[in-house]
């Protein structure tokens, strides 16, 4: 997974796609794991990255990621594989 | 001598082109001889042009819409109030103006001051109650109905010719030729306003306005009548002109001293070829072409923010006649971190 | 280190411009207790989903109905909509803060008779009465409310099959102004119906006029409607007084006053828009004062009102069952409330607030209900907090109408548990299981095969 590397990423959590013109705003945790991304981190290291940081079970957030990572595909903020 | 110093919260930014009042309302403030403002803009959205323009806003914050309920939107009031120390609100966006007028007491107390019509006055006039409200003070008005569903636009036929005018609780007119029309109109009115939709006559005839000011004790401060000279596909005025129409003038006294009218208004009238007035409808706030009344000589607005803080204001008694007012849209250009900051933190 | 506390990534895009009928984000507003109940606890003991009544909220708002009319007029009675929750426990508790009983069927008619209420304390409504019911209502002198005149002739058979005095009124509509008009029930008053009604019964020997009913509408924002519809009815009394000398005892308004909730298409939200009881009091109150009827003469003025005094103190508590992304990239969020636990959401705009604690960040959500059917939709659009799987929200303000417009299908209707001023909580209704089900039905030989 790797988001476009033009995708613009500011600390308030807003993002700004210069290609479409949408602009997106983020929650703070969304925020972290689009910066992580954006750092060319695989799944499990972004992963092990929220695991260290916060209380949450593993497979609730598998859920959460996945779909996180599906609602970027949907508005088109990740590179095509 | 040393103007009085207002901070003075605006809303309706939206200078698109179906135009809010808020700019002109705050071009007019700026022109005030005795005011010196502060203008706190008050934005439902990000792109309200009012926020971007020179000259125009000191300051905008977001507001949430009504729609979210009385207390986000007086607690956002509030919070605006407690770092900008705000001296009036002229509201200008009629689904606002009923969470004004209930709050108008709460607001007064922590010295936020409103100058809007009474709930009375604003239920009298409402498009549902107009043809009460013509009856009771002796002024034509179109034949209209309110309807609630598709059953009720079959039986249309039996109290109406076609064309007729299908129209939404606070915004919207459409002009419709037959039933399947009305069901177009009453599905797009319905899904922005809800119900009721209303039903009117359509009156064939030239559309005259009047601006006016009413102090609440049954005096008009102020009244600038006007005929639109071209008028956009949305219906607003592109152009218009200051009429000298005693009629016009005196029908609008006459209103205002039954009514008791207080704030700002703006009457819609058709006149025949009879050279009849049909009452159309009635704003309950300064209409969007108010700069046209500054221009003839009248600054409804600096009146009504005088009359909201108390102070004394002697009636206007004349206006230039034929002043015109052209419309234009111009292109700013803004970046994208203004619209960041607006958006992440609600505050410009 | 302590972890941080979680929670959902979400990325919502920013529509720029664009008419957004939510505006700027509002808190989202939490509710993890009901009454010093805490919503976990309850759905522990009780099941998910359960509804829950607050036994204080009845009796508070009863209280100030009450109050806003019996300060204004002398003399005053509630009586109880059966239709709008009748549930033993609900009616005992109205019962008890001195309502009568209003019904509008056999069915209703003997459950409030079960729950102790003297039949000369009932009023029978509704267009339909059977014979057998007028009969038994005639007999316990019950105040019947007549619909239409074939019911009208029914009751002058009947009375004078009976040899006993009915006592009656008759139900008028009319125009007070709002719209719909509601002519489906009794007799209009503009076209003279009413009238001819009420003279026909004057001439009948054994049926007595007591009474006269009107119910405008149902959820009406406009308290004034009232005021034409009291002034309407007076005139009647008044009529009546002249020709026949009979004075007319009580005047009932009915009901339909609205409630909090925001109706589906209303631009506002109900909590703003919705009249007091003051309002609507004022509004009735003034115009029968003001009538022409003698002082001393004045009705008792009877109140119908059902959804404004339920209404609040109904709350159904549930859990999230699970979180999907439709096809168009929208969140929606399933709950194991269905419509066919809350019939009103077809009307309503529910609220539905979290029972724990979410982070301020929303997403525009779809909320549906667990019932494998497309109508099954609880909010369309809401902007909702970020709950996972297993947690629990409340809807509250659901009392009136959905504990008996409720549906039984593909499941099982849950308990119904009562939070009671004594501090307890109480099962009222017992959730249903298939024995429920299995008792009423009856197996043909030729199918009974194992």
């Amino acid at each position: 997974m790797k988001l476009k590397s033009n995708i613009a990423i500011s600390d308030s959590g807003f993002i700004f796609d210069p290609v479409s013109g949408d602009s997106y705003t983020l929650n703070p945790i969304g925020k972290e794991i689009l910066s992580l991304l954006k750092g060319n981190k695989s799944d499990k290291e972004i992963s092990d990255f929220i695991f260290e940081k916060y209380d949450i079970e593993e497979s609730i957030f598998e859920k959460n990621y996945y779909d996180f990572i599906g609602m970027l595909s949907h508005h088109n903020l990740l590179e095509e594989l | 001598m040393t103007k009085i110093k207002l901070n003075i919260g605006v809303t309706g930014l939206n200078n698109t082109d179906n135009p809010g009042p808020g700019v002109p309302v705050i071009r007019s403030l700026r022109e005030s001889k005795d005011l010196d403002v502060r203008i706190i803009g008050l934005a439902y959205e990000n792109l309200e042009p009012g926020i971007y323009m020179e000259n125009t806003v000191d300051k905008t914050y977001q507001i949430p819409y009504p729609s979210s309920g009385s207390q986000a939107f007086l607690d956002r009031i509030e919070y605006i109030h407690s770092k900008e120390n705000l001296n009036v609100i002229i509201p200008n966006f009629d689904a606002e103006l009923n969470t004004f007028m209930l709050a108008e007491a709460r607001l007064k107390e922590i010295g936020i001051n409103i100058y809007l019509p009474t709930l009375e006055q604003f239920e009298e006039r409402s498009k549902t109650n107009l043809p009460k409200f013509g009856e009771k003070y002796g002024i034509k008005v179109p034949f209209s109905k309110s309807i609630t569903s598709y059953a009720d636009i079959n039986n249309l036929r039996n109290h109406f010719d076609y064309p007729l005018l299908v129209k939404g609780k606070f915004y919207d007119a459409y002009l419709a030729y037959n039933p399947e029309q009305v069901i177009n109109h009453f599905n797009k009115i319905t899904a922005k306003w809800g119900v009721p939709v209303i039903i009117q006559e359509f009156i064939r005839g030239t559309e005259v306005n009047v601006v006016a000011l009413g102090d609440g004790e049954g005096n008009t401060i102020g009244a600038v009548p006007m005929r639109k000279q071209y008028i956009t596909d949305k219906g607003k005025a592109w152009g218009g002109i200051t009429l000298g129409d005693e009629k016009m003038l005196e029908i609008t006294k006459k209103l205002i001293k039954n009514t008791k009218w207080r704030g700002g208004m703006e009457l819609e009238m058709i006149k025949t070829i009879n050279n009849e007035y049909y009452l159309i409808e009635i704003n309950p706030r300064i209409p969007a072409w108010v700069y046209l009344a500054v221009g003839a000589g009248q600054n409804i607005p600096e009146a009504l923010v005088k009359l909201s803080m108390g102070m004394r204001v002697e009636p206007y008694k004349s206006y230039d006649i034929g002043k015109m007012f052209i419309r234009y849209s111009y292109d700013m250009i803004g970046d994208i971190s203004q619209f960041e900051k607006l958006s992440m933190t609600g505050e410009l | 280190m302590e972890k941080l506390k979680y929670e959902r990534p979400i990325i919502n895009k920013i529509n720029a411009g664009v008419p957004d009928k939510f505006g700027m984000k509002v808190r989202t507003q939490i509710m993890p207790k009901i009454e010093n109940h805490s919503v976990k606890e309850l759905i522990k003991n009780y099941g998910s989903p359960v509804y829950v009544i607050s036994e204080k909220i009845i009796r508070d708002t009863y209280k100030e109905a009450y109050q806003a009319f019996s300060t204004r007029y002398p003399k005053v009675q509630f009586a109880w909509s059966y239709k709008t929750n009748y549930l033993d426990a609900v009616c005992k508790i109205f019962h008890d803060e001195g309502s009568w009983a209003e019904v509008v069927s056999g069915f209703e008619y003997n459950k409030a008779l079960s729950n102790g209420v003297s039949g000369s304390k009932i009023i029978f409504n509704g267009p339909d009465k059977s014979d057998d019911d007028l009969e038994q209502a005639v007999l316990n002198n019950s105040f019947i409310h007549i619909d239409h005149f074939d019911e009208l002739y029914s009751l002058i058979k009947i009375s004078n099959r009976l040899k006993k005095t009915a006592k009656v009124a008759i139900r008028v509509n009319m125009d007070a102004g709002i719209y719909p008009q509601w002519d489906r029930f009794g007799f209009n008053y503009e076209n003279g119906e009413a009238w001819n009604a009420l003279n026909r019964i004057m001439l009948s020997e054994n049926l007595e006029l007591v009474g006269l009913h009107t119910h405008i509408g149902t959820y009406i924002m406009t308290a004034s409607a009232y005021g034409v519809a009291a002034a309407k009815l007076a005139d009647l009394a008044v009529r009546v007084q002249k020709k026949f000398n009979h004075t007319i005892k009580y005047i009932d308004l009915g009901g339909g006053f609205a409630s909090k909730n925001t109706l589906k298409g209303a631009y506002l939200p109900g909590k703003d828009t919705c009249p007091s009881f003051d309002d609507y009091a004022e509004s009735m109150t003034n115009a029968l004062i003001n009538s022409e009827i003698e002082p001393d003469k004045l009705p008792t003025l009877f109140l119908e009102t059902g959804r404004a005094l339920i209404d609040d103190a109904g709350y159904i508590i549930g859990t999230v069952l699970a979180n999907k992304r439709l096809a168009n990239g929208r969140r929606s969020t399933i709950i194991d409330v269905g419509v066919n636990l809350l019939f009103t959401s077809f009307w309503y705009e529910h609220d539905v607030l979290p029972a724990q604690e979410t982070s301020q960040q929303t997403e525009d959500t779809t909320i549906y209900g667990p019932l494998c059917m497309n109508i099954d939709v609880i909010r369309a659009a809401i902007q909702f907090p970020l709950l996972q799987k297993d947690d629990n929200f409340v809807i509250p303000r659901i009392g009136a109408y959905n504990m008996t417009q409720w549906m039984q299908f593909i499941t099982l209707r849950p308990n119904i548990i009562l939070l009671g001023v004594d501090g307890n909580v109480h099962v009222i209704r017992e959730k249903e299981t298939s024995e429920t089900f299995k008792n009423a039905e009856k197996m043909p030989k030729h199918l009974d095969k194992k």
